[in-house]
């Protein structure tokens, strides 16, 4: 127990502060989801590159909880679906039924260059080519694949805040 | 009266490149035969697929790539495309029957010698009778119909319950489904059915030039990476008979080590924390963040993605970047060793992983097991040790091994294997060569065959592909998943269903390198 804490302690805190915000008056999101969302997030038949970026988001070194945000493991405590890969054929109505689930207000997001517009595997006789055919995207958030903090601006922009400055 | 299957094996050319590879026509009667042959000499099968030939050589020609003391066997066999049946090797090589049933999904080619037909990758989105891999395939009218019909093997008695995961995950992690039979808590089957993250990757290849093949390799499955493109890159150097310079070897195996760090730290914090340890989850993934970053600024990319591309490398490094990677990978050292003892000592979490989801040395060497997995159940298979390559053949790499076979072992695995990378890592800095780091590679009319062979880092990663006309005709990707999710099946026996994500983190195999 001593080395756990004499562990915990020599790491400290680590990485940087999380980026400033302040409460974007032109969103449309509802007050409720102000630094506080949970996220379910699904793979729709990405390489497992995003999905090593959302593990590592909710790393010590990103403020994710800090901003108020978490990943929940069930739909039904949901209010952002994030879904990566270009959505293979296979997934699609696994990905709906899962949609289906959450409550309402939520909200859609695309993660990763694959979920935005089919990626390398757009064309593909097994893929749907993006996350749009299917469900209705709120946000877009492009990259192979985008790094953590592209994803928690992501996320605050989803919640309603805008970068300060 | 030799064995006539040896006599044809004796008749298999060597291909003229520096992996050892023996390549060779059979007929149908003697392709079960080469492989007893193979087997009976401690030959694992490494892969099986099909390929859309009818144009050429009026027929269907079945792969099955083998690696033996020797090296690599290749072998290959024409099937008559009004038949389309040809015979099995299932009852040979137990992980044979997912690719054999894969082959009749993708080419339509039916394996004799099991009872097994169900469909592996095709869930019922394009019909029966439609095969991706021929030529007359039609991409219209597909469906997203999902897969409710699939023949689950039923539970044999009324006290048995069973309780269906997936595809979707509580966690952050790919597409699959698994059924569990289970009495009380204990688990009595566990059956696996994947397809859900089947992109259609070997079609998609078929035309593509040099680059944008490499693109597609680097995400076959995003944390193998640099293993995939490395792979890619050795069969396209082989068709284009190319010679590389030797910093970019060194450099390639310096980012294969590196990836190999990044997943075991990660795998290493994920298995703390599945078994209630959120200490180490924390620790390791702060420094499994540290390295992506340092990745970033001196690689440029923080999973090293397109950095390996056929001819050369796509980054070089400075003295500053050297000397700060050295100083780095001394921090991580230290700080991995302080938590190896840690975790050693920590009472808790030995009860957890210690004689858990155990594969004997003799299960394992059945199933044909490597990588992570086969090593900590004592199979010594290591390709930088047993084939090494340059660089590895200058480095005299220390196989990690252990004979447990349990989730205790496959940990030690990876602790052993991290110091040896940083090891390596050390020894790449100081004797780094110098001169070029990428030399174009000219396939404007390449032809012909090439293999490429890297031990990633969860096992060997081994890619087929045949070049026509300077494009992309055919290829085959493989994962050491294929052969590893079967085991897996096996070491949650008699375990209890909350021990399941342990023991699978444990594995932590590749959904989108199998589903391609």
């Amino acid at each position: 127990m001593y080395r756990i804490l004499r562990e915990v302690l020599r790491l400290g805190k680590v990485g940087e502060k999380p980026p400033r915000t302040e409460r974007d008056p032109a969103s449309a999101s509802p007050s409720s989801f102000r630094h506080s969302l949970s996220v379910r997030h699904v793979d729709a038949g990405s390489c497992n590159g995003c999905e090593l970026e959302l593990n590592a988001l909710s790393g010590p070194h990103y403020g994710l909880e800090q901003a108020g945000f978490r990943f929940t493991a069930s739909p039904r405590h949901a209010d952002v679906l994030t879904v990566s890969g270009p959505v293979t054929r296979h997934m699609v109505a696994a990905l709906q039924d899962c949609h289906n689930a959450m409550p309402e207000p939520r909200r859609i997001i695309a993660i990763g260059d694959c979920a935005c517009c089919g990626g390398v595997f757009r064309g593909s006789y097994a893929v749907m080519d993006g996350v749009a055919a299917v469900l209705p995207v709120d946000l877009q958030i492009p990259g192979c694949p985008p790094d953590p903090d592209a994803l928690l601006r992501g996320l605050l922009q989803v919640s309603g805040e805008r970068m300060e400055g | 009266m030799p064995n006539p299957a040896l006599r044809v094996l004796t008749d298999f050319r060597q291909w003229g490149t520096t992996l050892p590879v023996w390549s060779g026509r059979l007929c149908k009667e003697y392709w079960p035969l080469a492989a007893e042959n193979i087997r009976a000499q401690g030959g694992r099968l490494l892969a099986l697929w099909g390929e859309e030939r009818r144009a050429e050589e009026s027929g269907y020609l079945i792969h099955a790539a083998f690696l033996a003391e020797t090296g690599i066997i290749h072998m290959e066999m024409i099937v008559d495309p009004a038949a389309a049946v040809c015979p099995g090797l299932a009852a040979i090589f137990p992980a044979a029957l997912r690719m054999e049933r894969t082959l009749y999904d993708l080419l339509g080619v039916r394996t004799t010698g099991t009872n097994d037909t169900r469909p592996w990758l095709r869930h019922a989105v394009w019909p029966a009778d439609q095969f991706p891999l021929r030529a007359d395939f039609r991409t219209e009218n597909l469906g997203t119909a999902g897969d409710g019909d699939y023949a689950f093997v039923p539970a044999a008695s009324l006290d048995t319950h069973e309780i269906p995961v997936g595809p979707i995950h509580a966690g952050i992690i790919e597409p699959g489904h698994f059924r569990f039979q289970v009495l009380g808590e204990e688990i009595l089957r566990l059956e696996e059915r994947f397809g859900y993250a089947h992109k259609g990757v070997e079609r998609l290849f078929q035309g593509l030039d040099v680059a944008a093949g490499a693109r597609l390799a680097g995400r076959i499955s995003g944390d193998s990476t640099v293993a995939y493109a490395w792979s890619y890159a050795q069969a396209m150097e082989q068709i284009a008979n190319a010679q590389v310079p030797e910093r970019t070897q060194w450099l390639r195996a310096l980012c294969l080590e590196r990836e190999r760090m990044a997943n075991h730290l990660g795998d290493l914090g994920a298995i703390g924390n599945d078994a209630g340890l959120a200490f180490t989850l924390t620790q390791f993934q702060a420094l499994k963040e540290d390295l992506l970053r340092e990745n970033q600024r001196y690689f440029g990319h923080r999973y090293l993605m397109d950095r390996v591309l056929p001819g050369g490398v796509a980054f070089d490094l400075t003295a500053v970047a050297i000397a700060a990677l050295h100083s780095a990978g001394q921090a991580l050292k230290t700080a991995v060793g302080r938590l190896q003892e840690i975790l050693a000592e920590h009472g808790g979490l030995r009860d957890r992983v210690v004689q858990l989801g155990v594969i004997s040395p003799e299960r394992a060497a059945h199933l044909g097991l490597m990588g992570v997995a086969g090593r900590a159940s004592g199979q010594a298979w290591d390709l930088r040790v047993q084939f090494p390559h340059t660089p590895y053949d200058q480095l005299q790499v220390r196989m990690a091994t252990a004979t447990e076979g349990d989730v205790a072992a496959r940990m030690a695995v990876r602790f052993l294997e991290i110091s040896e990378s940083l090891r390596l890592q050390e020894e790449i800095l100081q004797k780094l060569p110098d001169g070029n780091v990428y030399h174009p590679l000219d396939l404007r009319d390449a032809a012909g065959e090439g293999v490429g062979w890297v031990e990633g880092w969860r096992g060997e990663i081994f890619f087929w592909l045949r070049m026509e006309q300077g494009n992309i005709r055919q290829c085959r990707p493989q994962d050491p998943s294929w052969v590893l999710w079967p085991a897996l099946e096996e070491a949650v026996l008699r375990d209890i269903v909350a021990d399941f994500p342990l023991i699978n983190k444990s594995f932590n195999l590749s959904y989108s390198g199998h589903d391609l």
